[in-house]
């Protein structure tokens, strides 16, 4: 072998070398980003709160007759009244009534102080959406969980956890961080909504554009 | 082995591709949008219980049925009421802004003011309402008791309603006949129906069933009429139920939108319609029932002494031909011609008159004449999708005013305006003429000046001359609810609260075909210490005293209007609105009220000859064609509010950067004209008129005819706020009033101008 052999071969071994180090950084970086964009991302993404109670829908469900709508109903106007206020609560909680701290909590703090609870809502849409619970759940008849899951076989309230860029609740965005959704519930963004409505034909005639109309939700 | 530079490179890569597969980038793009789009210190309505209340908007004539929705105290949006006869369901643009009206607290008046700077100046200082209240009652105890009586006068926007009767009333008790209106097309409207038909009502226009409209220059879709209504009926003829030919110099969005713009040499409006009517009469084409029957003048007749007098067929037939009318109006003879053939083979023809708005000056009465006389023609008086007359709301039935000496002696001086007079014996209100009497006169004709519900200041033709008219009268007072340009003039203010806080009446609203009453109701309580100006009428005229006192008899503004509207009240306050939806338009048998029973093309024994009323004279525009060689004619739209109310910011927002680019006003132009005067878009240049000049921008249009040019009106205002003021010209201040020769009215619709390169 001769002197250039010999410089020919070490420079394919260093060749070889430098190839192993750039698919290795690749498959780093790749994996190291991957992570990040999977898990720590959407984990700082969001804030985590409590709500200022830990309500339990079961409990409730059951005290009361007409399901959801005994709390949760829809005004002789048509609108809906949404989280309760304190006065509809007042009429049962008007004194503690059980052994529950969150309920002795919730006497004391809020109803002998005459404050409304700041309660966190999974479900809140954007300003600029219009929604009629009434022409959902009476002219449609569809079902609460449809939309809202199987809140009420809750015993406790989860986290609320907010999306510290737009502001928004994660049940809006959808659990999922791909956006994948299993059930009808899982996720409440723009295309939700209109997958459901094209599917049953509301309302596809806009009157100023004569097609699909924004302004059945965006008035 | 060595890690070099490539390793690196390959880690951003990997980087790269991995952050990509992962739902990072797309859901910070995401989300950053939605942040984007609400932003979070945006103000946004409260969450609660809505609640709405049913009111009338009065931003405009249009009595325009609105819901207000409220959560809690705090009114959010103002939205058109379903239903509602005159807008059902819609809103314009006006209208839907209205709360920057109530919460637009730059613009509006919060407690009485005194003025302590210069008029016009804008500075004041705060009173409490007695002395307010203390302070006019004193003057206007001085100027009673120095025999001026007639010397206290009152500029309101209207004289219908109970608050303008209020005001009307506490003059006469007072002892002045001196109330004034704001002109509009309804002046030499129901001065064309009196003439006509000999009935003091309002004119009506059945435009949901008219299926060809001939439109003299009026604003369908931008402003004209009652705006909202006026939209739909619009959009029923585009759906294929009507026609609709636009007739004016420039191509404004309604002749946009017509089935026909014909381009017409401005100001020749009354010849065309004469040349049409001369063509249907030629061609005998005419309702031979209706003018055989129902008319008196068409023929030529002989009068009392016996001499025979032209008719309406000689007049027009020998005097507009339509060669000649071709010639006059700078439209094609044919055009003409087949026009006024497929003006009457329509079922349901129908002419209307009034150019832009119809709002900022009364007109010329030939051209409302020519116009009335087209529609006679074809029989559409009184007719399904014709022009109707609705007799005017009688409502208003107080006791006769009890008058001491003094108002005895008051009431019976002359107007200052001579109206009613042996010069103007058919007009009512002449305000136009009052800025020249007073700046020509040597002494005070007015010495106390009441402004309710009007910004004249801005609103009239010839701005300086207004602002010097006012300079003499000593004393004003201002109860405007903003901070407009006339209520920077005056010497007090006792603010009215605004629409959206206050009760008030709002009857018939323009050319609208049923006997109709709207209410505004408070949707909230005041916001400041502001006083429902039917309320104030009565504090001033228990302060007075007497007589005056005595005939307001009613505890407050509210139970006055409650008993006034007596059986009504109950369907105002749970509909909004009361209407008469049984009235059908009288039929030709009962409907005409002259001496011939008839409707009479001549007015017999209130016109000289049939050329007086109708005759067409081209000499109505102010400066000589050699120094000014353009016409400038103003332009309305429904961005941009012209009368009392200025643009609230929203409204601003619409207005297109070819009206204003910043501050700038930009003037239309045709091409051609501009490549003459070697001017190029966008560029600068002097506008020069016999009465005001203005810098402006230039736009190049190709819509605009030759020669002429064009300015919006409603910019250049000098009051409100910072979205509204120092923005553009004022139209006012570049144009002067002209007076039309029959009627004394504001006859004004251009003038001469001349622009050169700035
Ligand atoms: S058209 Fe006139 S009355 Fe109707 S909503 Fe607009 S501003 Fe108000």
């Amino acid at each position: 072998m001769s002197k250039l052999d010999d410089k020919k071969t070490d420079q394919k071994g260093q060749e070889d070398g430098v190839r192993g180090f750039i698919i290795l950084f690749f498959i780093i970086g790749l994996f190291a980003s991957l992570i990040v964009g999977w898990m720590i991302f959407p984990s700082l993404l969001y804030s985590k709160k409590k709500q200022p109670i830990d309500f339990n829908h079961v409990l409730h469900v059951e005290a009361v007759d007409q399901g959801c709508e005994s709390c949760h109903y829809i005004r002789e106007d048509g609108s809906f009244s949404g989280v309760p206020k304190l006065a509809q609560c007042v009429d049962c909680h008007e004194e503690v009534q059980g052994e529950d701290p969150e309920e002795a909590k919730f006497v004391n703090e809020y109803v002998a102080e005459g404050k409304e609870v700041p309660w966190l809502v999974y479900s809140r849409q954007p300003d600029c959406v219009f929604f009629s619970h009434v022409t959902h759940t009476k002219m449609a008849e569809m079902d609460c969980a449809t939309c809202h899951g199987a809140i009420g076989e809750s015993e406790h309230s989860k986290i609320y956890e907010q999306n510290r860029i737009s502001g928004y609740s994660r049940d809006i965005w959808g659990k999922n961080i791909a956006g994948f959704k299993k059930n009808t519930w899982d996720r409440m963004k723009m295309d939700d909504c209109s997958e459901c409505h094209v599917k049953n034909h509301v309302r596809q005639a806009s009157v100023q554009t004569k097609k699909g109309g924004c302004f059945v939700c965006h008035k | 082995m060595k890690i070099d530079r490539r390793s690196f490179l390959s880690l951003g890569m990997g980087v790269a591709a991995g952050t990509a597969l992962s739902p990072l980038p797309w859901k910070l793009i995401d989300d950053i949008s939605i942040w984007t789009q609400m932003w979070p210190w945006t103000p946004v309505p409260e969450i609660g219980e809505v609640n709405y209340v049913n009111s009338t908007c009065t931003l405009c004539p249009g009595g325009c049925g609105i819901t207000v929705r409220k959560i809690g105290d705090r009114a959010v949006k103002v939205e058109g009421k379903e239903g509602h006869p005159i807008n059902s369901g819609g809103v314009c643009l006006l209208g839907l802004s209205g709360l920057q009206n109530l919460y637009g607290y730059d613009r509006r008046i919060k407690t009485p003011l005194k003025r302590i700077g210069n008029r016009g100046q804008g500075s004041f200082q705060k009173i409490t309402w007695d002395e307010a209240i203390s302070e006019v009652v004193n003057k206007l105890s001085e100027v009673r008791s120095t025999g001026q009586a007639h010397a206290v006068s009152c500029i309101s926007g209207s004289d219908q309603g109970t608050v303008a009767q209020l005001l009307k009333r506490f003059l006469t008790a007072y002892g002045s006949p001196n109330f004034f209106t704001m002109p509009s097309m309804q002046d030499s409207y129901e001065l064309a129906l009196y003439l006509t038909q000999g009935i003091q009502a309002s004119v009506a226009f059945d435009v949901e069933n008219s299926d060809f409209v001939l439109s003299f220059g009026s604003g369908i879709v931008e402003g004209w009429g009652s705006p909202v209504r006026m939209f739909q009926a619009s959009s029923r003829w585009r759906e294929g139920k009507g026609k609709v030919v636009q007739i004016e110099p420039r191509l404004s969005i309604t002749a946009a939108k017509s089935d026909k713009w014909i381009p017409i040499k401005p100001g020749t409006e009354a010849a065309l319609a004469l040349g049409l009517a001369s063509v249907i009469i030629k061609e005998s084409l005419y309702d031979k029932e209706f003018v055989e029957n129902y008319a008196f003048g068409f023929e030529n007749w002989k009068d009392d002494a016996g001499k025979t007098q032209i008719g309406f067929k000689q007049f027009v037939l020998e005097g507009y031909g339509p060669d000649k009318v071709a010639k006059i109006t700078g439209i094609d003879k044919s055009t003409i011609i087949s026009l006024a053939r497929s003006f009457v083979r329509a079922s349901k023809p129908l002419a209307i008159g009034g150019r832009n708005q119809g709002r900022s000056t009364s007109g010329r009465l030939n051209e409302f004449m020519a116009i009335y006389a087209l529609n006679a023609l074809v029989g559409n008086i009184n007719k399904t999708g014709g022009v109707w007359s609705i007799p005017k709301p009688g409502y208003i039935k107080w006791p006769k005013v009890e008058m001491d000496d003094v108002a005895e002696k008051g009431i019976k001086e002359p107007r200052i305006d001579a109206a009613g007079s042996a010069s103007y014996p058919y007009s009512q209100y002449l305000l136009n003429r009052v800025p020249g009497i007073l700046n020509s006169g040597q002494e005070n004709p007015i010495q106390v000046l009441f402004v309710a519900g009007a910004n004249p200041i801005y609103a009239l033709p010839n701005t300086k001359a207004v602002k010097e008219a006012f300079d003499k009268i000593p004393y004003i007072v201002g109860f405007s609810s903003y901070l407009d340009e006339t209520a920077k003039y005056a010497d007090i203010i006792l603010p009215n609260h605004v629409y959206l806080e206050r009760y008030e009446d709002i009857p018939t609203p323009v050319g609208f075909q049923k006997p109709f009453i709207g209410l505004a109701k408070p949707v909230i309580a005041p916001q400041f210490e502001t006083k429902n100006l039917g309320d104030t009428i009565f504090l001033l005229a228990k302060g007075l005293g007497g007589t005056i006192e005595k005939a307001f008899p009613w505890d407050d503004y509210e139970t006055c209007l409650k008993e006034t509207l007596s059986e009504k009240w109950d369907s105002l306050e749970e509909n909004g609105y009361w209407i008469d939806s049984s009235l059908k338009p009288a039929d030709w048998k009962n409907a005409f009220k002259t001496a011939s029973k008839k409707f009479e093309f001549i007015a017999a024994g209130k016109a000289k000859d049939i050329a007086s009323l109708f005759g067409f004279s081209s000499s109505t525009l102010e400066g000589d064609e050699a120094s000014y060689p353009l016409v400038l004619i103003p332009y309305d739209s429904m961005r941009l509010a012209n009368g009392f109310i200025g643009d609230p910011p929203f409204v601003m927002k619409a207005v297109e950067d070819t009206v204003l680019k910043g501050k700038d006003v930009l003037i239309e132009i045709n091409p051609e004209t501009a490549k003459q005067l070697g001017m190029s878009e966008g560029g600068f240049a002097k506008l020069a008129t016999p009465v005001g000049t203005a810098k402006v921008r230039v736009h190049l249009y190709d819509g605009i005819m030759p020669g002429i040019i064009a300015l919006p009106r409603g910019l250049g205002h000098t009051a409100y706020d910072k979205f509204l003021g120092g923005k553009g010209v004022n139209f006012n201040e570049l144009i002067g009033s002209v007076e039309d020769p029959v009627s004394g009215l504001d006859a004004t619709w251009g003038i001469r101008a001349k622009l050169t390169k700035a």
